[in-house]
């Protein structure tokens, strides 16, 4: 059980840009409330270092909600810390104890540079999804009504299953092999399981594929641990749906 | 200078398809020469970048955050209304305008909320075909539910996470956009200061928050979707990031500030914990349905539950003061946001407040378990059900309809909401009022455009649930589109515009001379400290409740918050590379100029609406009471060079559709 | 659409299922016969059995074919490996792994490449024996049915009394057991079968059929050892 007021090690990655190398550094913070949440801890330590004429970790926040994605801490060796199915921003301190020491990294892989501290740069998902992570529809509002096509519940839950990925990169960064495939994986499954994804699930897929492979992200060896650490619990189902997609591109390219 | 609507001429129903036909376009060959800057990547940034791409205009996009798919927008929960009348319960267009209205307690313009309503089943078509997985029903088709201050079932939703599945919708139109080279994408980019170029806006100063490099950017519109301002409060249930900069630095460049003392304050949020906590989390709205308000009867009672000598299940029925029910006996639970948000506000004043700031009430399901547990019992029939039998019974369905938002709750305050009641307090959400645009979406500053929550136009005094979602997708889908050509309209001469001229370079000096000022104040508080105390007196004096003194306080509290600032400040690092100080620090610097004009607009407007409360003006019963006769217009803000100094510029409000009337919930 | 061979990620994961399951097949078949030993007769049957397979021309293609997939196999997993390191540039001061995956997973190829050892070794015992040079036991062929047989069995009977030799074919079979405990149930997820109304008969199969085997092996060089089989 947490104490009301706790003293806490912490060893947090400090790197002033991409250019330079970073290192760990000790930090001692104290008058830890359980209540606090883990970045609101962070904000503690940070009040403390700009006093003292330091500069704060730097460090991505945005709804502390869990909804957002941007923010990416590794604690103690585990994406978003130990805590199952939360962002690092709904860990709160009452899961840590007085005494703890905690090692603080950003996300790591090739895909992800460093650019401040704990900071990285997740522009490889926006390149995947700007790839083919979307139906091309123009936004004209003349579409088809809404409810012109049925959409089985399963396949709607399902595909909304899938759909509830916040970008965060946790996959990333837990898999052993730096692999972006569950991300990847969400996004393909959630427009394979709708009918208005239908006519380019091929071109989607592939071209999908192509751009994570560019990124410089690992190969998925089916480990597992993304499913684990996902803030969201999304399934590997979705790479293995992925797979499947895939494989029917690759023996019937076109539609 | 007279504020023009510029509202099209003809019966409320058509204005908007006249306009459409009427308004000039501007041919494709032409629109490849012109560019267009938006700033915010939301529902209404996303999806007018997405739109206007299509139509072959080159567009910029900004954002501060790492990706646009991190935008507030994101974290809406309940749903987005539409007129689609699926449920066949006497929906029409006409009621959604009528709903919106009236739930805003009449103070929106007219014509914008028709066709606000008008537009709102494209949207719905739209988002289905952009993939948007909505919640369906057995049958395969879309389902809906219904949301407060209506009497239909227009609310389409993804469970909890309608906001996050409708801003990925958007985010993938203009992700194709970009991957087509129609949208370039500046994220990591903050907009702080706007380019005026012989009275047109011409482009924005950005900083880029990476390398911290200063960046001139031209086009020939610049759109402001950069959404509320609810930080000023410090608290409230926006991102962390969430700021008034870009509409500001607007407002400071000519573009007139609307109504910005109207705040939504959402009644159920999970209170504030203690000095550390730096937001707040918000619980649906939904849990009205079922649980019971209430705080103890009497204050030793109170003391005793705060000094934690005594639980709150172990006070009798009779020792327990259900004020909703009390005072509201027609709608009990489920009066309207304002009003839960200030009756809670009243007991935690009076002393009968629960944790330990004495700031929250209990929202309490055990009645709802046990009346559930004994309905089950009969479905199931076991006639002799023991008590401890009904209440588990219970406890499953309740976790059934709520379950995931009592494991959140679960989650931040450590506390099993099934065994004890929740605690709750109302928190800031939401700001109706904004940037002063017209019918098209045109601020006061020719070319300088506002969507979105950023602009004040259609919720009035009071926003109704699953309405700003609509509000943000309709300005960015179907209504910027069509207004913006009539603009553009005229720029099809213009050409390339250079960002090497005299006004860029005043522009990006001023920017660089006001960080500079705020890195070398070299004081001994961080922003945060300052940011707190700012939100501390907003919440006092410009919160839930308002008086003509607390005001007056206010207003002078904040000018000196302001000189201490200037001086106090510690801005760590400098203008190179990444600062995430000084980016907080330049918004700070905006809301305490923000903050002041709130309550001069609070001050000024001598009635009660919406969420607007002002404590000398209510009836006998402690209602909201409008004066309609006086206060019937829109408070439009010039800023005049002196922040404590702006000029009221008055919108009159004319209602030729509705019948205006008072609200009553007795 | 041309996709090299080895180029998509997704389609050197194809490689390494396809070519995992066709191992895993060759497994069967190499456990099924061995497991003649089992009959106590003397190796008879084993050795009739051994002698189709070495003979039959079908199989000896089959055998070209179960070298390539041995190739593939390899290459592609240490082609993978190295990218794989190769994308995580600088490395977690502390990694806690174990909370989300087992540690046979992450560690297929340091796996394969003690099988790929326990392999060089287990060749120079038997196939190129068989196959290029000769028995080593005095008695080289053995009389069944009035039929000359290659007197395979004998030779394992030999290799098997070394102790040492015993508790390496042991330790094989141990890597071989966990690199299949991942390995089976991950050559489904990646031909796409990895739904959830699957995945709970796969897994259980998998698990099931890597115990199997790799005790079988295994019984047989502590069987001949212990002499426990005639």
């Amino acid at each position: 059980m947490s104490s009301e007021n706790m003293t806490l090690k912490l060893k947090i990655w400090r790197q002033k840009d991409s250019f330079e190398a970073g290192k760990m550094v000790d930090y001692t913070i104290t008058g830890v409330s359980p209540d606090m949440s883990f970045l609101e801890m962070i904000d503690v330590l940070n009040d403390d270092l700009i006093r003292k004429g330091d500069d704060p970790v730097a460090f991505d926040h945005d709804c502390r909600e869990g909804i957002c994605g941007m923010c990416s801490m590794f604690i103690n060796g585990e994406a978003h810390g130990p805590n199952r199915g939360v962002t690092t921003c709904q860990l709160h301190m009452r899961s840590f104890n007085d005494g703890d020491t905690i090692y603080i990294e950003p996300w790591r892989s090739q895909g992800f540079p460093v650019i401040k501290d704990l900071m990285v740069d997740r522009g490889a998902f926006d390149r995947i999804i700007q790839a083919g992570g979307f139906i091309s529809v123009n936004t004209s509002g003349r579409t088809l009504d809404a409810n012109a096509i049925p959409i089985a519940k399963e396949d709607a839950d399902t595909a909304f299953d899938a759909a509830t990925c916040i970008g965060c990169g946790a996959c990333v960064a837990t898999c052993p092999n730096s692999s972006a495939m569950l991300f990847v994986g969400a996004k393909v499954s959630q427009f394979a399981l709708l009918p208005q994804g239908h006519p380019e699930r091929k071109e989607r897929v592939v071209n999908m594929v192509k751009q994570m492979d560019e990124e410089g992200f690992g190969n998925c060896s089916n480990i597992g641990a993304c499913e684990v650490q996902c803030p969201k619990n999304i399934s590997i189902e979705v790479i293995a749906r992925m797979n499947r997609e895939y494989f029917g591109a690759l023996v019937k390219p076109e539609n | 200078m007279k504020l023009d609507a510029r509202i099209p001429e003809g019966p409320l129903d058509q204005k908007w398809t006249r306009y459409k036909n009427s308004v000039r376009l501007v041919n494709p060959a032409n629109k490849r020469n012109i560019d267009v800057i938006i700033v915010g990547t939301g529902l209404a940034g996303a999806s007018a970048a997405a739109s206007l791409a299509e139509m072959g205009y080159r567009v910029k996009a900004f954002c501060f955050q790492d990706s646009p798919r991190r935008a507030h927008s994101i974290a809406a929960q309940g749903g987005i209304n539409a007129a689609k009348n699926y449920m066949n319960d006497g929906d029409s267009v006409y009621r959604l305008f009528y709903d919106t209205i009236k739930g805003g307690d009449y103070r929106s313009r007219e014509a914008n909320v028709h066709r606000l309503a008008e537009v709102s089943t494209n949207i719905i078509d739209q988002c289905v075909a952009q993939g948007v997985p909505f919640a369906r029903d057995y049958g395969g088709l879309l389902d809906n539910r219904s949301f407060g201050g209506t009497q239909v079932s227009r609310t389409f939703y993804a469970k909890g996470q309608t906001g996050q599945q409708l801003l990925l919708g958007a985010y993938s139109a203009m992700s194709r956009q970009i991957g087509k080279g129609n949208v370039k994408l500046y994220n990591r980019h903050e907009m702080l200061d706007l380019v005026i170029v012989n009275g047109k806006a011409r482009g924005i100063i950005a900083r880029n928050l990476v390398t911290g490099e200063l960046e001139r950017h031209s086009a020939h519109a610049v759109v402001l979707c950069t959404g509320g301002y609810g930080n000023v409060f410090f608290l409230s249930t926006n991102a962390m990031g969430s700021n008034v900069t870009a509409g500001w630095r607007a407002h400071r460049r000519g573009a007139f500030f609307a109504n910005p003392c109207f705040t939504q304050i959402h009644p159920t949020c999970i209170p504030v914990s203690g000095d550390h906590q730096s937001k707040l989390t918000l619980m649906s709205e939904s849990l009205r349905n079922d649980g019971r308000i209430w705080v103890p009867k009497f204050k030793e009672d109170a003391e005793a539950i705060r000094a934690k000598k005594l639980k709150p299940t172990d006070l009798p029925e009779d020792r327990r003061d259900y004020y909703l029910e009390r005072r509201y006996p027609a709608f009990g639970n489920l009066v309207p946001r304002d009003v839960a948000s200030r009756a809670a506000k009243e007991r935690c004043d009076a002393g009968f407040g629960v944790n330990a700031t004495g700031e929250a009430v209990y929202l309490d399901f055990s009645a709802a378990i046990m009346r559930y547990g004994r309905t089950e019992a009969t479905v199931r029939g076991i006639h002799n059900a023991s008590e401890d039998q009904i209440r588990e019974l219970g406890e499953k369905l309740v976790e059934a309809k709520y379950g995931n938002l009592f494991q959140m709750y679960e989650q931040i305050v450590a506390e099993n909401p099934y065994k004890t009641p929740m605690m709750i307090y109302p928190a800031v959400h939401y700001t109706m009022g904004g940037i002063w645009v017209d019918y098209e979406l045109m601020t006061t500053i020719p070319g300088c455009y506002a969507c979105g929550e950023a602009n004040f136009s259609d919720h009035g005094a009071n926003r109704l649930g699953a309405s700003a979602l609509m509000q943000g997708l309709a300005d960015g889908y179907f209504v910027l589109p069509y207004t913006i050509g009539n603009y553009l309209a005229d720029e099809i001469r213009t050409g390339a515009i250079s960002t090497d001229t005299p006004e860029f370079a005043q522009a990006e000096t001023a920017v660089r001379q006001r960080l500079e000022a705020l890195l070398s104040a070299n004081g001994s508080n961080p922003v945060d400290y300052y940011h707190r105390k700012l939100g501390k007196i907003m919440w006092d004096k410009c919160g839930m409740g308002r008086n003509a003194e607390g005001l007056k306080q206010a207003i002078q509290e904040i000018k000196a918050l302001r000189a201490e600032f200037d001086k106090g400040i510690k801005v760590p690092g400098s203008m190179k590379g990444m600062n995430p100080e000084l980016e907080k620090a330049a918004r700070v610097q905006d809301f305490l100029e923000l903050g002041e004009l709130m309550c001069i607009d609070a001050l000024t407007r001598e009635e009660s609406c919406g969420g607007h409360f002002r404590e000398e003006f209510q009836t006998e019963d402690g209602e909201a009471l409008r004066m309609d006769d006086t206060y019937n217009f829109v408070s439009s803000w010039k800023f005049t060079g002196d922040a404590s100094n702006p000029a009221l510029h008055k919108e009159a409000l004319i209602y030729e559709n509705i019948k205006v009337s008072q609200r009553s919930y007795k | 659409m041309a996709t090299p061979l080895f180029k998509s990620s997704i389609v050197k994961k194809l490689w390494m299922a396809l070519t995992g399951l066709f191992l895993i097949l060759f497994l069967v078949v190499h456990a099924g016969i061995n497991a003649m030993i089992f009959f106590n007769d003397e190796g008879a049957t084993f050795n009739q059995w051994a002698h189709f397979m070495g003979t039959n021309v079908l199989i000896r293609t089959a055998e070209i074919g179960l070298f390539i997939g041995f190739i593939v196999h390899i290459v592609d997993g240490l082609m993978l490996y190295f990218q794989n390191r190769k994308a995580r540039p600088v490395r977690y001061a502390r990694e806690n792994a174990g909370v989300s995956s087992k540690w046979y997973s992450r560690s297929m190829a340091l796996l394969g490449t003690l099988i790929l050892l326990f392999l060089v070794l287990h060749m120079a015992h038997f196939w190129v024996k068989t196959r290029v040079t000769e028995l080593s036991v005095d008695q080289k062929a053995v009389l069944i049915d009035g039929h000359l047989y290659e007197n395979l069995y004998a030779e394992m009977d030999m290799v098997f009394q070394s102790p040492l030799v015993v508790v390496i074919y042991v330790l094989g079979c141990l890597a071989l057991l966990y690199h299949l405990l991942h390995g089976f149930r991950s050559a489904f997820q990646t031909l796409g079968i990895g739904q959830h109304k699957y995945t709970g008969a796969i897994a259980v199969a998998g698990d099931a059929f890597s115990v199997i085997i790799c005790a079988l092996f295994a019984s047989m060089p502590v069987a001949m050892y212990f002499d426990l089989i005639k």
